[in-house]
């Protein structure tokens, strides 16, 4: 018995020296868990069945060969989900056996020649794929598109404008009403964001990040750091109409104040920078979202989201509160005091989840994909949807979507 | 023809002028019955309207009409509470007119908000304080994270004794041992005996340190320097060994420089550890020509340095020390010699160890280090290696010798030379240059005889005056000039009044 005892404490003794060695050279994290548990790391394979349509060229190769910038963009999380899925373990060929049904339609690939996609033609092309799957495919007409899910990652989403009012006006395009839409925009109460959403981050290229890496142990001497817009003097020359006023409030407020390195460069150190700041501003420009959340996560540094009543990524399962800062917009004249009163503690454990690995990988859409990445995250919101609830199914012979709904200019095709 | 007008103007909007100024819907709107006609036709005056006044003129007509009370600086910047509600309040009535009705009123609106400013907009001290403290924090948790470990206490030992450079040397020592991060123990020996003097910089430092005397003057030839010093060094050893301090023990001479990154360096150290140190063997002449000379006889185009030499393997093979044979004719034999300072072969400076090699009675003292009583009586230790049976135990640090973190520097003024005690002028020298004999820059020139009337003073300022018009420069240039000419001629006087004592 002696014996056994004395085994047991030497076992008991290394497993802790060694734990106790191995996390001396890890830096300390901590687990995320967001409403919907500790999801982060679930594993969709398995959990839900895509079908993936076969839309005819014109819809997504056709478009991407014309221009090969949208590979780049910040939408272009719709190509390589596109991809992604083909190759997935998730999809199915056999349509009758298939949770989710995916349209490969890229909408946002329409560019101007700075690289701005227009969304005016996006209505008239998702209508004319829908009716293509719908009549091609029985599928549709089955839920009225409830099962089916689409990526829709434009300034607004499924509005299909990218001005606010414009947006708002139109709505999300009627024939989506019942579908999924996986889309970057999000704010609560907003005409452009359904219920059931997934939102996802903006396309951020994740060579380019790892490329620009600095030694860990660079002391973070930067209080705060933004670089972008204050004014949008092409569209909003008065301000007050871009980002609702709070980005001239910021640069009105802090541009003599030392602790804020913000300004309108456009620095090559731009991504060493920010792995040199504490907090990095996120706020809203024309629309809520922006990639300055991404490249915050990745870098480490705590982000300071301006944007009222915003929703951000995978919002179930990532606990936004507990890893950035949110100021309202009426907040920010007093956005020194708001910083800085809040408690180192607090500061070092938002730090903590931000190292995390796991989060950091969620932001990202790496090519080829990487377990626990955006991929698998929108994969497993799909799946936390699922079963498809019966009412969804409709009866023969019932229908819900209006199909001459919308614009005029909407009903013709494409 | 219209529609590609249009659509055309879309895209110029897109990428410069005002967004979605008449951006009603596409570009196919009714164009059939007369009412979308003359809309068409009035967007397009409004458009022009706005081109010519520079803000969205069709807007403001909006407000105008359609709300009641509304005040005029709309427009404006300044934050007051009145204006703002009357701001949300216009841009939500502006929402409304564009808006269909939404089922539930949004918080946030669409429109043009006011851009809140506060009453001062400048860095509030309290606040920047507080963000430093945050700075500091976040940067003691970085370290404790990704750099040392465990972080031992450093114990300096350094040799000195009172003469004209030591507040120079030593006040660099300081300041950088006040740097350090770590915890310090500074062990200071003072050959003559403890001086006020000493006791007095030390104290600045705000360090641990023990101070202690040794009861020997400093010699005046450089090699009976380098074995006192050694000697000195000892008696700190001792001190470690019987106050049984527990840290790493480096040689700080006080003329040496020291990087910050020497002292992260050395906590990597085991028992005993060797640093490449940076030979600065300097010339007291005023010429460089002898130095430079030799230099080049000598055929080196780099600094010397000392320290432990590895294999590809980094390993310790042998030792990289300063060839002193080409320099030894030149070289300086008492301190205020004119020639090069040279170091010795292996320096103390480029060793640490480990304070608990010098302790009595511990039981894991390794094989390999003798007794420190045994060199009682040893008249001249070169360096540390002495102290060690096998001197392949060595751990070379600073990446195998490659980094220099240390560079070693002799420059002493002459034996004689005089300092005020404290730096401190007191009382204040009673010599004094009138001013009547300083030139004014608009008095006429005095004849070069009356600068040589008095004979001390003279010289020096004879010296001085050649090839100087001061008449274009201004007066306050000139009157400060006059100060630092006085100054100095006191300072002068002071010196020859001493040398003449």
């Amino acid at each position: 018995m002696r014996a056994y005892w004395w085994e047991f404490t030497v076992v008991l003794y290394i497993s802790v020296l060694l734990w106790g060695c191995e996390a001396e050279h890890r830096p300390r994290t901590e687990r995320i868990s967001g409403s919907a548990g500790d999801v982060l790391e679930d594993d969709p394979v398995g959990r839900l069945k895509v079908f993936v349509y076969e839309l005819p060229n014109k819809y997504n190769k056709k478009i991407l060969q014309k221009d090969p910038r949208c590979l780049n963009h910040m939408f272009a999380a719709e190509i390589y989900m596109h991809r992604f899925l083909l190759s997935s373990p998730v999809r199915t060929l056999n349509p009758e056996e298939a949770d989710w049904f995916y349209t490969p339609i890229y909408t946002t690939c329409d560019l101007t020649p700075t690289g701005l996609p227009l969304p005016f033609k996006s209505p008239r092309m998702m209508r004319s794929a829908i009716q293509l799957i719908s009549t091609t495919w029985p599928y549709w007409n089955r839920t009225d598109g409830a099962d089916h899910f689409f990526v829709v990652p434009h300034d607004f989403g499924a509005c299909f404008h990218y001005q606010e009012e414009k947006a708002i006006e139109r709505g999300i395009l009627p024939l989506l009403q019942r579908a999924t839409l996986v889309q970057t925009f999000g704010q609560r109460n907003h005409v452009c964001l359904n219920e059931g959403s997934i939102t996802i981050p903006p396309y951020a290229p994740p060579q380019k990040m790892q490329a620009h890496q600095i030694p860990v142990d660079t002391p973070r001497s930067i209080f705060v750091y933004f670089r972008g817009l204050f004014y949008d003097v092409n569209n909003d020359p008065e301000g007050g109409y871009y980002a609702r006023g709070a980005r001239a409030a910021v640069w009105e407020n802090f541009k003599n104040n030392p602790l804020f390195d913000i300004s309108t460069d456009h620095p090559t150190t731009y991504y060493e920078d920010m792995q040199r700041a504490i907090f990095c501003l996120c706020p809203l420009g024309w629309a809520p979202w922006s990639p300055r959340l991404v490249e915050a996560v990745v870098f480490g540094c705590i982000p300071v989201i301006i944007a009222d009543d915003i929703v951000l990524p995978f919002a179930d399962a990532i606990p936004w509160e507990e890893i950035g800062v949110f100021v309202d917009e009426k907040d920010v004249p007093n956005l020194d005091m708001i910083l800085t009163s809040i408690s180192p503690s607090v500061i070092l454990r938002k730090q903590r989840l931000l190292a995390n690995p796991s989060m950091k990988r969620a932001m990202l859409f790496p090519q080829p994909a990487q377990p626990g990445d955006a991929f698998h995250q929108i994969l497993n919101g799909l799946a936390r949807k699922l079963p498809h609830d019966r009412s969804v199914f409709l009866k023969p012979g019932q229908k819900i979507l209006n199909w001459t709904a919308g614009p005029v200019g909407d009903m013709k095709p494409w | 023809m219209k529609l590609s007008a249009l659509h055309q103007s879309y895209l110029n909007r897109r990428s410069s002028n005002f967004r979605g100024l008449s951006g009603d819907s596409s570009a196919d709107g009714s164009m059939k019955s007369q009412a979308s006609v003359f809309w068409l036709v009035l967007h397009g005056l409004c458009c022009l309207v706005s081109l010519v006044l520079g803000f969205r003129f069709s807007r403001l007509v909006f407000f105008l009409l359609f709300s009641p009370s509304t005040t005029t600086n709309l427009y404006s910047m300044p934050f007051r509470q009145a204006v703002e509600a009357s701001v949300f309040q216009l841009s939500t009535e502006a929402a409304n007119q564009v808006l269909p009705v939404n089922t539930t009123t949004p918080r946030v609106v669409v429109g043009r908000h006011g851009i809140r400013i506060r009453p001062w907009p400048h860095p509030d001290p309290v606040e920047v304080m507080k963000a430093h403290r945050i700075i500091e924090r976040v940067q003691r948790e970085q370290r404790a994270q990704f750099g040392v470990k465990a972080p031992r206490t450093l114990i300096a030992v350094t040799p000195t004794y009172v003469r004209t450079f030591q507040t120079l040397h030593m006040t660099g020592v300081m300041h950088s041992l006040m740097l350090v991060p770590y915890d310090l123990v500074w062990i200071v020996v003072e050959a003559g005996g403890v001086t006020n003097e000493t006791t007095s910089l030390i104290a600045k430092s705000g360090l641990r340190n023990i101070h202690v005397g040794f009861n020997e003057r400093m010699p005046n030839s450089w090699a009976d320097r380098h074995r006192l010093e050694a000697k000195m060094r000892l008696h700190a050893l001792k001190i470690i060994r019987e106050e049984k301090l527990d840290g790493i023990v480096i040689f700080v001479d006080d003329s040496n420089m020291h990087s910050m990154e020497l002292f992260d360096e050395i906590q990597n150290v085991k028992w005993i550890g060797a640093l490449s140190v940076g030979i600065l063997a300097h010339s007291n002449s005023a010429e460089e020509s002898s130095f430079s000379l030799a230099w080049k006889e000598a055929d080196n185009s780099v600094i010397p340095v000392q320290g432990p030499a590895c294999n590809s393997s980094n390993r310790l093979i042998g030792w990289h020390t300063f060839n002193s044979l080409p320099f030894l004719e030149k070289s300086a034999t008492h301190i205020d010699d004119r020639g090069i300072i040279l170091p010795r072969k292996l320096e103390w400076a480029g060793f640490v160890l480990n304070s608990r090699l010098l302790w009595k009675d511990f039981t894991d003292k390794p094989m390999w280090m003798k007794d420190l009583d045994l060199f009682d009586g040893v008249d001249d230790m070169e360096s540390p290696l002495l102290l060690l049976n096998d001197a392949s135990v060595v751990e070379p640090l600073g990446r195998c010798g490659l980094q220099v973190m240390i560079w070693w520097l002799r420059v002493e003024a002459r034996s004689d030379s005089k300092f005020p005690p404290g730096w401190v002028i007191d009382p204040p020298l009673e010599i004094t240059v009138p001013s009547k004999h300083t030139q004014w820059p608009d008095a006429p020139p005095e004849l070069p005889m009356s600068d040589k009337i008095v004979d001390a003073q003279g010289e020096t300022l004879a010296v001085k005056r050649p090839g100087k018009t001061r008449r274009s420069r201004s007066k306050h240039d000139a009157r400060n000039k006059r100060k630092h000419e006085s100054r100095n001629a006191e300072v002068d006087i002071s010196e020859k009044q001493t040398k003449q004592n």
